[in-house]
């Protein structure tokens, strides 16, 4: 379907790094103009696509706020920018002197929709990180706690609030997804998590179609970067926490962090930047890791894991701390390769 | 008569840019750049654990992320005393070389081609044939570029997880080995996008473009070739005079690029003032006379530096300090980086012309050219099932710098730890050089001194010939002041 008026979208960036851009740029099959183009996704504008800049650009803004131009979904990237001391002067608005932070929120009232495009925008990210010396929040939240520069309260004229398409940075076909889904007026509330962001991808845990799926159920564990077993008891991986389809639905045509063998980072979640550990070593308590798979009882973790653990093939454990596979499946013998 | 305007925000560079003009009825008199985005990364890594730089500062930015994990895990390695292995070494390589090459693609197709389809130049003979090939967003180069890029990419899924922000990049090597099958993905991905360099970019074999040895070479390469998308530039160089607009201090430098087994594939080095020098890095300064940064008034060099914003501070202008060699702004690049290799090509053009618009241009898309044969041969020498990574212990008390040549120029990492933990990180990034105010001595910055001369004799082309000084730069704002 292709709707007859344009799904009219205004792109900002913020205290962001822009990951989220060039990783829409992405997009595949098809390219992202094109896909832009079969939803009936119009860019009024956007920071590395467009033609104009400058003063037709702060025409527009201003066109926008005015109620001149009608705007379908404000797009969001980087955090907002609040300080130094709420002045939000950390980030102006080049050519304009204006905090970003309020043009966001003047641009928010006249939108149809208002998307955070990444972490940052969604809750603060890595913006916010240590002692947050810019005051960055998200659009919606400061962490995982309601409020942020819309306040919690903040409903779009459909009654959505700010959908939240986190990651760092997001993954180009959530952001596709969730505008052709908004293009079409078929994205309700019920489609959002409870951190507003949409379950196309957050229904899933990142562990769902892990390769090294095995090596988990066995604990055959990697001891360090490069090897190829399980990197959630000794590496850091939250990939059985975090929620996101990166292994269902892959990046860059076959990739994602664990098949680049290093740990998930969480990177969906609100306060992922702070993990209050080194992010690639698993806290410990007893030698067990903190941080449990979703959803499993933690007397049935330790005891499921103490039983696997006896039960490691050999060729897992081998291979679980070798970076290239030396036991194959059905090997038998001594030989390794 | 005089008069100032400021300009800004400017789209398809990455990241938030105001300049400030002044101009007479003829030429930009003087420029002030301003970099209005602070974030506050140096002092987010205060206090952590060192090895955590690896999730922080490719998180930086998102065009330069691999830059940015590369200088960290050098930093990293210099402060262990670790090296990479050499599989290590060779994928640590290829997969800067795809960010790099990716950015200098995006650059052209993306962010640079699109002003010369602009109503201004209407007038002019090539006009309807560039703008219906790089009209923005709707020209037919955009989506040709978008799918070359993006499947290019690929190789850093197989090498490093994914693009941008991976923690593939360690300072032992890297975290995924690839068997043979995936050596064999690799050296496919790179025939591929070969094939699009020749078909579309140059139409011509990457070899003739790489051998091109003098400004006069060019022009007879370019009489035979006017239909590649290069032959297009050329053309459009030629008509507007880009060789003549946006020279800086012409002072370059590189840190030296692509370094494997003790030998960088482009050396490090300076060239000021017509001769070749030798990079001395501890004369490296950071001046904050004109930034919105408190600090002692003395510039210090990175590993003695600090980072305290102060909105009010007296004389500032922008969040960006003002970096500085021997006292001297560098311009840093493509263009600096085949100037100190010693590129004939880029030799004899900074001789006839300086450094400038055309050749800042002409010098990436060169680096296209001579870069994806070496990510071939490194492709080809990758050795499955030997060691990619090292492992490494750091200390509790050091220091370590790691510098890189990204796309857009030389980025560095300064390190120091104490028990254990970060004590003082401080990053000079390529557009810190390029874009970095007035120093205390009012010496401008690399672009400052480019946009002065600029012509403004008509106010719309006035506009767009500013914005070529800018973009031929490949400026990227986040990583400026990060």
């Amino acid at each position: 379907m292709n709707p007859s008026a344009p799904f009219r979208v205004l792109w900002l960036q913020s205290g962001g790094c822009g990951g989220c851009s060039m990783s829409l740029l992405n997009a595949e099959q098809p390219d992202l103009l094109a896909a832009l183009e079969i939803h009936g996704i119009e860019l009024l504008w956007h920071p590395s696509l467009s033609e104009a800049g400058g003063d037709a650009f702060l025409d527009l803004i201003e066109s926008i706020e005015q109620g001149r131009q009608p705007l379908d979904a404000l797009c969001l990237e980087g955090s907002v920018m609040r300080g130094p001391a709420g002045s939000g002067r950390f980030h102006r608005l080049a050519g304009s002197g204006r905090p970003m932070m309020e043009v966001v929120s003047a641009l928010a009232r006249r939108a149809r929709h208002v998307l955070a495009i990444g972490s940052c925008a969604a809750f603060g990210g890595i913006t916010a990180a240590g002692d947050n010396p810019g005051e960055a929040c998200g659009l919606q939240y400061e962490g995982a706690t309601p409020g942020g520069l819309l306040g919690g309260d903040w409903r779009d004229p459909q009654g959505l609030p700010v959908i939240n398409v986190a990651g760092c940075p997001t993954h180009p076909a959530w952001v596709l997804d969730t505008l052709a889904q908004l293009a079409r007026g078929e994205l309700g509330a019920e489609r959002l998590d409870a951190l507003a962001r949409p379950r196309d991808y957050t229904d899933h845990l990142v562990h769902h179609g892990c390769p090294r799926n095995e090596y988990y159920e066995y604990k055959a564990s990697a001891e360090r970067p490069s090897d190829l077993g399980c990197m959630m008891e000794h590496l850091g991986c939250l990939g059985t926490q975090a929620r996101a389809d990166c292994n269902i639905r892959p990046w860059n045509g076959s990739g994602s962090c664990l098949r680049g063998g290093h740990a998930c980072i969480n990177c969906t979640a609100p306060g992922f930047e702070e993990p209050g550990h080194p992010f690639t070593e698993t806290p410990k308590i007893a030698g067990i890791p903190v941080g449990l798979p979703t959803d499993m009882p933690k007397a049935w973790f330790v005891a499921l894991a103490s039983l696997s653990k006896a039960a490691t093939p050999r060729r897992l454990k081998i291979n679980a701390v070798a970076d290239h596979i030396r036991v194959t499946p059905g090997q038998r013998g001594e030989d390794e390769s | 008569m005089s008069a100032r305007r400021i300009l800004g925000p400017f789209n398809r560079v990455e990241g938030d840019l105001e300049v400030h003009v002044e101009a007479d009825e003829r030429r930009v008199t003087a420029a002030w750049v301003n970099s209005p985005l602070y974030r506050g990364f140096e002092q987010i890594l205060h206090g952590k654990t060192p090895q955590d730089a690896l999730v922080y500062t490719p998180r930086i930015c998102g065009i330069c992320s691999v830059s940015q994990s590369v200088a960290a895990a050098r930093a990293l390695a210099d402060a262990a005393g670790v090296a990479m292995t050499p599989n290590g070494e060779l994928a640590t390589a290829l997969v800067l070389a795809a960010e790099n090459l990716a950015d200098h693609l995006t650059h052209f197709y993306l962010f640079f081609m699109p002003d010369f389809a602009r109503p201004a130049y209407a007038g002019r003979p090539w006009h309807p044939e560039i703008a219906e090939r790089f009209r923005a967003q709707s020209g037919s180069a955009a989506p040709e570029a978008l799918r070359a890029r993006a499947e290019f990419l690929h190789l850093t899924a197989l090498l490093a997880g994914k693009w941008p922000h991976s923690l593939a990049l360690q300072p032992g090597g890297t975290t995924c080995p690839v068997e043979a099958a995936g050596k064999a993905q690799l050296l496919t991905l790179l025939g591929s996008f070969q094939r699009f360099l020749e078909h579309h970019l140059f139409g011509e074999r990457l070899e003739a473009i790489a051998e091109l040895d003098s400004e006069s070479a060019l022009r007879r390469w370019h009489r035979d070739h006017p239909e590649s998308d290069f032959g297009r530039f050329l053309g459009i160089a030629e008509d507007l005079g880009l060789d003549r607009l946006g020279r800086a201090h012409d002072r370059f430098m590189s840190y030296g690029a692509y370094p494997i087994e003790g030998r960088p594939l482009f050396p490090a080095g300076t060239w000021q003032a017509g001769d070749a020098i030798p990079l001395d890095e501890a004369a490296i300064r950071e001046d904050i006379s004109h930034s919105w940064l408190n600090g002692p008034a003395e510039p210090r060099h990175p590993f003695e530096g600090s980072t305290l914003p102060a909105a009010e501070a007296d004389g500032g202008y922008s969040w960006c300090k003002a970096p500085r060699l021997q006292g001297q702004p560098m311009e840093v690049g493509a263009l600096a980086r085949q100037q100190v290799a010693g590129h004939p090509l880029v030799r004899d053009l900074v001789e006839g012309s300086g450094g400038n618009v055309r050749n800042r241009v002409v010098a990436r898309l060169l680096e296209l050219a001579l870069v994806l044969p070496a990510m071939q041969e490194w492709a080809a020498r990758l050795r499955p099932g030997e060691p990619f990574c090292n492992a490494f212990r750091l200390p509790d008390e050091g220091h370590g710098q790691g510098l890189v040549e990204a796309a857009r120029g030389s980025l560095g990492h300064w390190l120091r730890i104490h028990r254990g933990r970060i004590l003082n990180y401080q990053i000079i990034a390529p557009t810190t050089w390029n874009f970095s105010p007035r120093d205390r001595a009012e010496v401008p910055g690399p672009l400052e001194q480019a946009l002065a001369g600029t012509p403004v004799d008509d106010a719309a082309l006035g506009e767009l010939r500013i914005q070529h000084v800018i973009r031929s730069f490949d400026p990227c704002m986040v990583c400026t002041v990060h």
